[in-house]
């Protein structure tokens, strides 16, 4: 029984604001079927169990992933389905392989946006009694938590800014991102208000599309590839759900799920160790906050970070490479894609956007509003036994 | 799997079509103290919690986040799976997993539903396919009379059998302090009771239940440390049918079925060869009376077309030679994200012995426990008092 988990395989047709020439088990079909084409394995001789992501609100469909069994290679095997982001799923399906159950596992997120109202399925995350009626989506609570992080460390809008022009001109250097170019600070800037401080270019949009990963035991991975990726450590925790219960600039449940991967990983210094760093910025402000929770650097100095271009693609510490959330990448598969990016910067293979000699990356997601879930998941080059998970 | 995992504690809520008294946060905490309790535990102690859900019941988007501090997530590693009616089952088994992983030595497992908050019959259409199934769809019963009519059709069972389950269940629920419908009804009410769609009466419906429970597994060190009476979690097995390939309901297909492959690969992970002998008893996920007669056969506790014969002649009563439900079943409790784990947990307690007046009158040695997912995928589970090799 293995101690060691690898990611053996990686597709991600591009995404696209709208895909009104496909469902979302279509759109699921051409993530699979690239991934197993890719990796040479087949459903029922080569997976043993799959792990979708993707919440029934955004599919209109209750209990959605019956609309997927057949692509993912369910019938008659073991498919579950993570309600979560889809670094989640990443996490969730480790375990999987390292509780001695199952050898090679097939994670698949998918969300089409297009066919529903963000708005919407945002203010139902509320909950019911309390929150849901004043009106609160992703977006106007992620406003509160902007206003509190720049208001107690003193962040002005032009360097929040910066990591919208930064990451959107990464995108230009990705084939999967759909939305990027070349922006000034002040066109950012004066871009539509959407909920103050935030404005439209601020925000992650709405994108359609899939994305496929498949992780395997240390014996399969080797056997699979030449060039897999490692797991070397992985945390996740919750916080409030309340945003009054929460001081909305701290990240205690990122800290959390960082401590813990890093442990794992045998991590001391994150900001020396680390090579690239794929985060979760629905929102651009989150980029700073979350650096700030995986501890790069001390609280309310992720903006300096910025200001040096530490974080850029040619900086100390490149994070978002690929242009990030930002790009175009649908809910729930943001997680799964930051997984898949920083894999991929792992093997060598992110292509345009490629990092130098990275042998170290960290991926990190989160659900609900402000980051109330945080996941971490540390990869690399070295295979690395996981162990020590009690916080 | 890589470690042993014993379930060492389990709590479930006073089980009803309405309560009123709390929000679902409150509802779930209610399980998870009864848990705790029954542990002898604090949530201190807890290194991880899963929940099980589907959000479309309450109306609820991202459960798990409202719900974190009901759980006693706050602070600590957690995460949230939807899998239909299974999902409580399927809580377990990653459970299970996160135990044997070796990440974790104790980890909290919740299951609930609060079905008031949210129209179930349409949310259960709304599972068919939106573009070819929904205008058919008839919620959970459309399903179960199909089913009905071929099993009567093919083997010659009357609405009198079904009937009988439907008395069974309702009779084990009166000494189910936790159960939901607890009615002491005839084979006669049956089915005098009103028509939902042929040949399925009201009575032989599941209800629509507001409900929680909450299991406490640990590693085996822990589980002989803390436990008197640890349960053990010897197998388990989860298998899919796809959406589409819908005559399964023709209850004599010889087509693979979700139901048989399932327990044909558990039986033969415990080399069982009859399981009328090897468990001592059964808590099986019965939405609706024909589902019972279905399991029967397909989990071979007799030959196929044979299940009716097993209730007219009372052996799968609680004092049967196959006791089948002793808890009352889901169609006394269905309380969705939950029914799946306390069929888990009914089984436990019958192990333990603590199962109450609706303990069954013999040594319960092992138990076998199944679910349903819409109604084409299962989670069985076995369980053992002891480990010996």
């Amino acid at each position: 029984m293995t101690e060691r988990v690898a990611i053996v395989g990686i597709a991600q047709p591009p995404f696209k604001p709208k895909r009104v020439d496909a469902s979302y088990s279509e759109l699921a079909y051409e993530a699979i079927s690239q991934v197993l084409a890719e990796t040479g394995l087949e459903i029922g001789r080569d997976i043993d169990n799959s792990i979708t992501c993707s919440h029934d609100i955004w599919d209109g469909q209750t209990i959605s992933n019956i609309g997927i069994t057949d692509v993912v290679g369910g019938h008659l095997g073991a498919e579950e389905k993570m309600a979560m982001d889809g670094s989640t799923a990443v996490y969730y399906a480790a375990i999987g392989i390292l509780s001695g159950e199952f050898d090679v596992t097939l994670m698949l997120a998918h969300t089409k946006m297009s066919q529903t109202n963000r708005n919407i399925v945002n203010n139902d995350a509320f909950d019911p009694i309390y929150s849901r009626i004043l009106g609160f989506d992703y977006t106007s609570a992620a406003a509160l938590q902007q206003r509190r992080y720049m208001h107690r460390y003193q962040v002005n809008e032009k360097q929040i800014a910066k990591i919208v022009v930064k990451n959107l001109a990464n995108a230009m250097l990705n084939p999967v991102a759909h939305n990027k170019g070349k922006f000034s600070i002040e066109e950012v800037l004066s871009a539509p208000e959407v909920a103050n401080p935030i404005r439209k270019m601020d925000i992650a949009p709405d994108s359609d599309g899939a994305v496929a990963l498949i992780m395997a035991s240390e014996k399969r991975a080797l056997e699979i590839t030449n060039n897999p990726v490692w797991i070397q450590g992985m945390g996740v925790c919750y916080d409030s759900h309340y945003l009054g219960d929460r001081d909305l600039s701290d990240v205690m449940a990122l800290e959390k799920a960082a401590v813990q991967a890093y442990r794992m990983a045998g991590i001391k210094e994150p900001d020396q160790e680390i090579d690239v760093i794929e985060l979760g910025e629905e929102f651009s402000y989150q980029e700073m906050l979350w650096l700030e929770g995986l501890g790069i650097c001390e609280k309310g100095e992720a903006s300096l970070l910025s200001d040096s271009d530490f974080t850029s693609l040619q900086g100390g510490l490149p994070v978002n490479p690929s242009g990030g959330l930002l790009g175009g990448v649908p809910a729930n598969v943001a997680g799964l894609n930051r997984v898949a990016e920083a894999a991929l910067q792992v093997m060598g293979k992110a292509g345009e956007h490629q990092v130098p000699g990275v042998e170290v990356a960290v991926a990190q997601g989160h659900s609900g509003f402000c980051g109330q879930h945080h996941c971490v998941i540390v990869m690399g080059n070295q295979p690395h036994n996981l162990t020590g998970g009690n916080p | 799997m890589k470690r042993k995992v014993a379930i060492i504690g389990g709590g479930q809520t006073h089980h009803a079509s309405h309560r009123k008294d709390v929000n679902q946060v409150e509802l779930v905490n209610e399980a998870v103290r009864a848990a705790l309790a029954d542990a002898n535990m604090t949530i201190d102690e807890i290194d991880a919690v899963l929940l099980g859900n589907m959000e479309f019941f309450e109306g609820c988007h991202m459960t798990d986040c409202w719900l974190a501090d009901g759980i006693g997530a706050y602070g600590k590693p957690g995460l949230k799976i939807t899998t239909g009616g299974t999902v409580g089952a399927t809580i377990v088994v990653a459970g299970a997993h996160h135990v044997a992983s070796g990440l974790y030595d104790k980890v909290l497992c919740v299951g609930f539903e609060k079905q008031e908050e949210g129209d179930s019959s349409a949310i259960l259409s709304a599972v068919a396919h939106p573009l070819y199934g929904r205008f058919l769809a008839g919620a959970a019963v459309g399903y179960f009379a199909m089913m009905g009519a071929s099993y009567m059709q093919a083997y010659g069972a009357r609405e009198e059998h079904s009937a009988m389950v439907a008395v069974k269940a309702r009779q084990n629920a009166l000494k189910n302090e936790y159960a939901h419908l607890k009615l002491d009804i005839t084979v006669e009410d049956v089915l005098n009771s009103r028509m939902l769609a042929y040949p399925i009466h009201l009575l032989e419906m599941c209800p629509t239940s507001n409900g929680a429970a909450a299991m406490i597994l640990a590693d085996e060190k822990t589980a002989r440390e803390r436990s008197d009476k640890p349960v053990w979690i010897r197998a388990t097995e989860t298998a899919h049918n796809e959406q589409f390939e819908l005559d399964w309901r023709d209850v004599t297909t010889k087509k693979p079925i979700f139901s048989r492959v399932a327990a044909e690969r558990l039986y033969k992970k415990l080399n069982v060869t009859d399981p009328t002998k090897f468990f001592d008893v059964f808590e099986i996920y019965e939405p609706a009376s024909w589902a019972e007669l279905v399991w029967y056969q397909d989990l071979g506790l007799c030959k196929p077309g044979e299940g009716f014969h097993l209730i007219e002649e009372g052996r799968t009563e609680i004092d049967g030679d196959i006791p089948v439900n002793p808890s009352g079943g889901v169609l006394s409790t269905n309380c969705i994200g939950a029914s799946a784990m306390l069929r888990i947990w009914e089984a436990a307690l019958q192990i333990r012995g603590d199962a109450g007046e609706h303990q069954v009158p013999k040594d319960v040695n092992w138990a076998l426990t199944t679910a349903y997912g819409g109604t084409n995928w299962t989670v069985m589970t076995a369980l053992s008092k002891e480990w010996d090799e």
